[in-house]
């Protein structure tokens, strides 16, 4: 009624085309990451520490490292975090990464399949213009599923502390109460069923709804929109208790000892907040190349209010967690900030400081304005900043608990994100490609081109 | 509205054609004061050029303010006044208002919006509402051109063009 526009959904159909010119320079961005992998690699085994950043702080803390561990760990209070210390082996910090990209990725991945379920559940008409670019990005899991895995199987010791040899048996020298009573629940085959099998509905799932939504295209009918929301509501509720126990499984106890009952949700806020800017960033992206004139300033504008409002989620849940903890004060608990705020040389204060700013401060004043929301190069740059902010969120989450003092931002850290990253950009690409860029036969379509707020 | 000023009102039955009548109005060089309908209509302010609402900006004021002062409140009683230890923590323990602040912080929004809001529009209690045609509050659409406003367009072709966008009757208040 608003717009005077005489588009006509039911006659167009949009197809993504993944040129080979685009694809070079992905495959190229890959070469690129994994030549800087290799040379950060080469530099650690050198014990260079492999980067700029971490040039003094992370040679102090090589040489440090061979010391005793409460040396070096401010505040005495450290001391049952010995893990990273005494088994430190330069290439866990590889394996750190692997494991903090895999982690990252896969939930923007999931939060693509989040979204569409979201949308599809509060049968929202406005996102039906734009839903093809969120149902792209599951297809990721595949490949995040095996590196999960084959990192769990293999350099799993590395990163969880709860895996260390003999820690569970009683009479070892290894051994640890607090870890063996929660044998029950962090133990290797119950892990892993977990992992797969919350794998296997999230992909089933996701599978199912694709393949209903491109046969809407074909036929369209009603009756497979009420299916999909099925569907969506099916997995809704797996993911409800499945990325809690993600949160739990692949994050929260890699600081064994410790536990929050927030870091669930803490965790699936930086996970969707990630998605949100994906989502956005990527349809921007395809607005530039020509592709989505449908998708008008109303409709960023939406994505930008999302952005915004899970932005302020995002610091109510850390914030929350950080002042139960604070007021309470109680030793097993603050350690966890003491560990980050001025633990380890005080090599993860500067992270966390810029994490705030980048994902609350910069965010909420970036897209507080209407205009901003409905302006391109704003939502670019605020999103750009919120993907930053939220690895770096993910980086101190897993980091501390792996490589106690021997972590830094270098050469391996940015090759490894960069690999993820184009891989990650390859495989979405591929999979727009697939359909068409509008679901043409969306009962809400009319509805969502005339979306006007 | 003053008795002084020269209305013409266009009253329409339909919302569509209002619609559609502002910006035909509007086309012949005529300024539209403003259009009243009895529920919301899509697109009507921007195609009848208002400016947005300043309230945000409002908002965001009352929001500082409202920081300001619980701030100010909680470090006077518990920092300068009458200095408390709670939980071992220091005198200007930041974490511990960050709550509270937000609590004041959205107080003082939400209050200072709706007093602004009810300020700026006349409204309070034992206000007589002043309306040009009663049947806005019914089913009627009323487009109101200020005379006085419009001075390179005659009146009659004023009601004119009401009457061409299809406006079903003219009346001049």
């Amino acid at each position: 009624m608003a717009g005077h526009s005489h588009f006509s959904p039911a006659n167009v159909e949009e197809h993504f085309e993944f040129t080979s010119e685009g694809k070079k320079r992905v495959i190229y961005a890959f070469i690129a990451g994994v030549v800087a992998l290799v040379l950060g690699i080469y530099l650690l085994s050198k014990g260079e520490a492999g980067g700029h950043e971490v040039a003094n702080a992370g040679h102090e803390a090589v040489k440090a490292g061979h010391e005793a561990a409460s040396e070096h760990l401010s505040g005495g209070a450290i001391s049952h975090q010995p893990a990273a210390e005494e088994h430190y082996d330069w290439t866990n910090r590889i394996w750190a990464n692997v494991w903090l990209n895999a982690v990252f990725f896969t939930g923007i991945a999931i939060i693509g399949m989040f979204f569409v379920s979201l949308q599809y559940l509060t049968k929202s008409g406005w996102s039906s213009v734009m839903k093809r670019v969120p149902e792209a990005f599951p297809k990721f899991l595949y490949i995040t599923l095996p590196i999960l895995l084959l990192v769990f199987f293999f350099k799993g010791d590395a990163i969880f502390h709860w895996m260390h040899h003999g820690v569970t048996e009683v009479g070892n020298e290894n051994y640890d109460k607090i870890i063996a009573g929660k044998s029950g629940y962090l133990n290797k085959t119950f892990f892993i069923a977990r992992l797969v099998g919350f794998f296997a509905l999230w992909i089933g799932l996701w599978t199912v709804l694709r393949k209903k939504s491109l046969e809407e295209d074909l036929i369209g009918s009603t009756d497979l929109f009420n299916q999909m929301v099925r569907i969506s509501t099916a997995f809704i509720v797996v993911f409800g208790a499945s990325s809690s126990m993600f949160a739990w499984d692949w994050v929260m106890s890699i600081d064994t000892h410790w536990f929050s009952t927030m870091f669930g949700w803490y965790m699936f806020s930086s996970w969707h907040v990630t998605g949100l800017a994906v989502i956005t960033l990527t349809i921007l992206l395809l607005k530039d190349k020509g592709y989505m004139a449908y998708v008008n300033e109303n409709h960023l504008h939406d994505l930008g209010k999302l952005m915004f409002a899970f932005s302020i989620f995002w610091t109510y849940v850390w914030f929350e967690q950080f002042l139960l903890i604070y007021y309470a004060n109680m030793p097993e608990e603050i350690i966890y900030f003491l560990e980050r705020w001025e633990g380890h040389n005080k090599i993860y204060k500067t992270s966390e400081i810029l994490m705030v700013f980048l994902n609350f401060f910069f965010p909420f004043l970036v897209l507080m304005t209407r205009d901003a929301k409905r302006t391109r190069i704003f939502l670019k740059i605020a999103a750009f900043f919120i993907i930053v902010g939220h690895y770096i969120d993910f980086y101190q989450m897993i980091m501390p608990g792996v490589l106690g003092g021997h972590a830094g931002y270098g050469l391996v850290e940015f090759g490894m994100v960069t690999v993820f990253a184009s891989a990650f950009i390859y495989i979405v690409s591929d999979e727009l490609t697939k359909a068409s860029l509008i679901a043409k036969n969306h009962p809400f379509l009319p509805e969502a081109v005339h979306h006007d707020i | 509205m003053s008795s002084t000023t020269n209305y013409i009102l266009g009253v329409y039955d339909d919302e569509d054609e209002v619609l559609h009548a502002v910006s035909e109005v509007k086309s012949k060089g005529i300024k539209i004061e403003d259009v009243f309908t009895p529920f919301p209509i899509h697109g009507l302010d921007r195609a009848v050029g208002h400016e947005r609402t300043r309230l945000p900006i409002a908002a965001f004021m009352f929001g500082v303010l409202g920081l300001a002062c619980t701030l100010s409140l909680i470090s006077y009683t518990m920092v300068f006044d009458w200095p408390m230890i709670i939980g071992g923590k220091d005198f200007f323990a930041l974490p511990n208002w960050i709550p509270v602040s937000f609590e004041g912080t959205v107080l003082f929004t939400a209050f200072g919006l709706v007093i602004t809001f009810c300020i700026s529009n006349n409204l309070y209690p034992g206000n007589q509402p002043d309306l040009l045609d009663i049947r806005i509050t019914d089913d009627k659409f009323v487009m109101a051109i200020n005379v006085d406003k419009n001075k390179k367009v005659s009146a009659d072709d004023i009601k004119k063009a009401l009457k061409d966008s299809g406006a079903i009757e003219v009346n001049v208040k």
